[in-house]
């Protein structure tokens, strides 16, 4: 699988959380070549279901890998003079958007900008506090008319951003939270695809994470693994950001310890990274992971869960930026942990 | 589309060579001499074709400029990431979350910003501190950034050139309209054939403060000179008592007054009737924002009539700004119209 082209395809598809039709066509089409069944539950998560080899007697066990596949972006709340009223869905710094290009999904896609005024007309210390949201406004650069048979309130708009190769194995794109996630599944899969597991193995792309990990919650319901590993993005180590705050780029996956977290699972984690000298870091999350991990954690009778963080600069902008080599070392991991997964590790976590 | 070619072109002042080229490619079939001077003007005449009329004008400048807005990089951190400061007129409120092209190779590069998660509500309601912004190139040393770059290069933004509307207004977004969309009027004009000697000046540094023009305009000392523009817009809804500065759609802009200049009465009214012979929509600039080259060439040498027309741009000195095709085409036609009207001399 070329690792670029995956994450290209996956960064351009529109994906706002509840409306993940586009993102988990690209998904399926990464899946579908390593999994023996797929399907799409009542929430709209993707579950690719890949069989075990389990050896005679043993019972069929079965681990879930997640990662959301929503993002977040804007919804058309009014239309003005032929300009375009907005407000967010999920987490989105509004002083980042000032500038920016967007896609309106209305009757068909339209290519908008998100308005600035220019320093000329700007009066004293106009500049001095952020634009609200109130005097934003998106230009697809139609008439009045033309707008509004085209436009109507609660049409989604994403943010538009090219894919940017940049130096030393790093991209940047809109999205990368979490579509490196789904990419670090897809690659799993395919290893997984030439080496023996015995346990069963279900790859979740799952939907609106961003508005309160609402797919995951579904997901592990239906699913009902007996261990789940959940990766998404953390704060990579960027400008302006403390070390104290932060994980290291290009440093490999950061294996989560705390209470959403296994004990046993991410002590085993570790120690396959360790014993296969695959770079890698332990992030300490005291609390709530804010990620699948935390809701997954809780389905049914509880789920032995771990969490594989993907260092990420400037979370939640459109140019999220990742180190390439970190997503392989992620998919690797999950790849080592799933071929090495037998009863015996079932009995010691109680299953 | 050469305005699409104008608007990828990377011209930040000082830097003007790449436009400069694009323009001389294109403009080559049409001109009889060309010059680049010490400050980088590309300097075109086109001879006249046509007997002179006694009292009209021998020698005309028409000015548009090359330059654009943008960065240079100020030093590289140990982190790799780039230091920046800004060339020209730019709000810091747009630089979060932007893609940029760096130096001569156009290294690719984002300003990113701090992720929300990690910045307390009270300080997302600030303006962003933007001195620890920087640029990733995706190197993670200094040494690894200086294979790719080295601190005086320049940096502009990247964004294509679009089309948004293939009929009705033609709109068009892109970056630098401000004045690649007054250069492709000006290439335009030098298809015709006038009585006068043409001097389409294609100006440098007019960001960094009407520099080119300024030796320009003394250089070629012409008779009537005209600038051309892409000029603020403002049309954003907003409160009603506020009137825009112009209007997208609502044809060429003439300048009555702005900050660098009153224009020359008889230009005015010169460009007014020729919109009303022809026809076509105008507006005048409301509100005097903004400077432009006329504000150098006015004053040069003993001084010289000058106007300013200009193509409606939204969104200028921001990555993206947005353009309408039948404004540059009205553009186009005006300033043709108004040019041919010179030949017969300038009423008084």
């Amino acid at each position: 699988m070329e690792i670029i082209q995956l994450l290209r395809e996956l960064s351009q598809a529109s994906g706002v959380s509840g409306y993940e039709d586009q993102v988990r066509d690209v998904a399926r089409k990464a899946f579908a070549p390593y999994c023996d069944s797929l399907r799409t539950d009542a929430l709209g998560n993707l579950i690719a279901f890949k069989k075990g080899a389990p050896v005679g007697g043993a019972p069929s066990r079965s681990i879930m890998l997640a990662a959301h596949m929503d993002e977040i972006g804007l919804m058309v709340t009014g239309l003005e003079e032929g300009f375009i009223r907005f407000t967010r869905v999920g987490g989105v710094d509004i002083r980042t958007i000032l500038g920016q290009e967007v896609i309106v999904h209305g009757k068909r896609p339209l290519l908008g900008i998100v308005g600035s005024r220019p320093p000329h007309v700007l009066g004293p210390g106009e500049d001095e506090k952020p634009v609200p949201l109130e005097n934003l406004f998106i230009d697809v650069g139609l008439s009045a008319e033309q707008v509004k048979t085209l436009v109507q309130v609660g049409d989604l708009i994403t943010l538009r951003r090219d894919f940017l190769e940049l130096a030393e194995g790093y991209v940047s794109g809109k999205a990368f939270d979490d579509r490196v996630g789904v990419a670090s599944l897809a690659l799993t899969m395919e290893a997984l695809s030439s080496v023996r597991h015995e346990w069963d193995v279900f790859v979740v792309a799952t939907s609106q994470e961003e508005v309160g990990l609402r797919g995951a919650i579904t997901s592990a319901y239906g699913v009902a693994p007996d261990i789940a590993i959940a990766v998404d993005v953390g704060f990579g180590m960027q400008q302006g950001v403390s070390e104290t705050e932060a994980i290291a780029m290009d440093g490999g996956p950061a294996i989560a310890k705390g209470p959403n977290v296994h004990p046993l699972m991410h002590e085993r984690l570790v120690a396959l990274a360790k014993d296969n000298e695959l770079p890698h870091q332990v992030e300490i999350l005291p609390g709530p992971s804010g990620t699948d991990a935390w809701a997954i954690q809780v389905a049914r009778e509880g789920i032995p869960t771990a969490l594989l963080s993907i260092p990420l600069r400037y979370m939640h902008t459109s140019v999220e930026t990742v180190c390439t080599r970190d997503i392989q070392r992620t998919a690797r991991l999950m790849t080592l942990f799933i071929s090495t997964l037998s009863e015996d590790f079932a009995i010691r976590l109680g299953l | 589309m050469l305005l699409k070619e104008l608007s990828e072109a990377r011209g930040v002042s000082g830097n003007e060579a790449a436009v400069r080229d694009a323009i001389l490619s294109a403009v080559r079939g049409y001109i009889d001499e060309h010059r680049v001077d010490a400050l980088g003007n590309l300097i075109c005449l086109r001879k006249a074709r046509r007997q002179a009329q006694p009292g009209s004008p021998r020698k005309v400048m028409v000015a548009a400029h090359m330059d654009e807005i943008g960065f240079v990089i100020t030093g590289i951190n140990s982190d790799g990431t780039l230091r920046f400061g800004k060339v020209g007129g730019i709000d810091d409120r747009i630089l979060l979350s932007k893609q940029v092209l760096v130096g001569q190779e156009a290294v690719p590069g984002v300003i990113g910003y701090r992720p929300i998660h990690l910045i307390p509500k009270a300080e997302r309601e600030r303006v962003a501190d933007v001195s620890k912004l920087a640029i990733d190139i995706g190197a993670t040393s200094k040494s690894g950034a200086e294979k790719l770059v080295k601190p005086g290069d320049y940096v502009t933004f990247r964004t294509t050139f679009e089309i948004l509307d293939e009929g009705g207004l033609r709109t068009v977004k892109g970056k630098a309209f401000d004045d690649r969309a007054g250069c492709a009027v000006l290439i335009e004009l030098l298809k015709e054939e006038y009585a006068f000697d043409l001097y389409a000046t294609f100006t440098a540094q007019e960001e960094a403060g009407l520099r080119g023009a300024r030796v320009a305009a003394y250089a070629v000392n012409p008779e009537i000179a005209f600038v051309l523009e892409g000029t603020v817009c403002d049309d954003l809804p907003k409160k009603k008592d506020l009137s825009p500065v112009t209007e997208v759609g609502k044809g060429p802009v003439i300048t009555l007054m702005d900050r660098s200049f009153i224009a020359d009465r008889r230009l005015v009214k010169l460009l007014v009737d020729t919109a009303q012979q022809l026809g076509i929509p105008y507006q005048f600039k409301r509100g005097a924002v903004g400077g432009t080259d006329a504000g150098a060439i006015h004053l040069t040498r003993e001084g010289i009539p000058s106007a300013a027309v200009s193509v409606p741009v939204r969104y200028i000195h921001a990555p993206v700004s947005l353009l309408s095709l039948v404004d540059l085409d009205y553009t186009v036609r005006l300033m043709c119209e108004a040019l041919h009207t010179l030949e017969r001399g300038l009423e008084s």
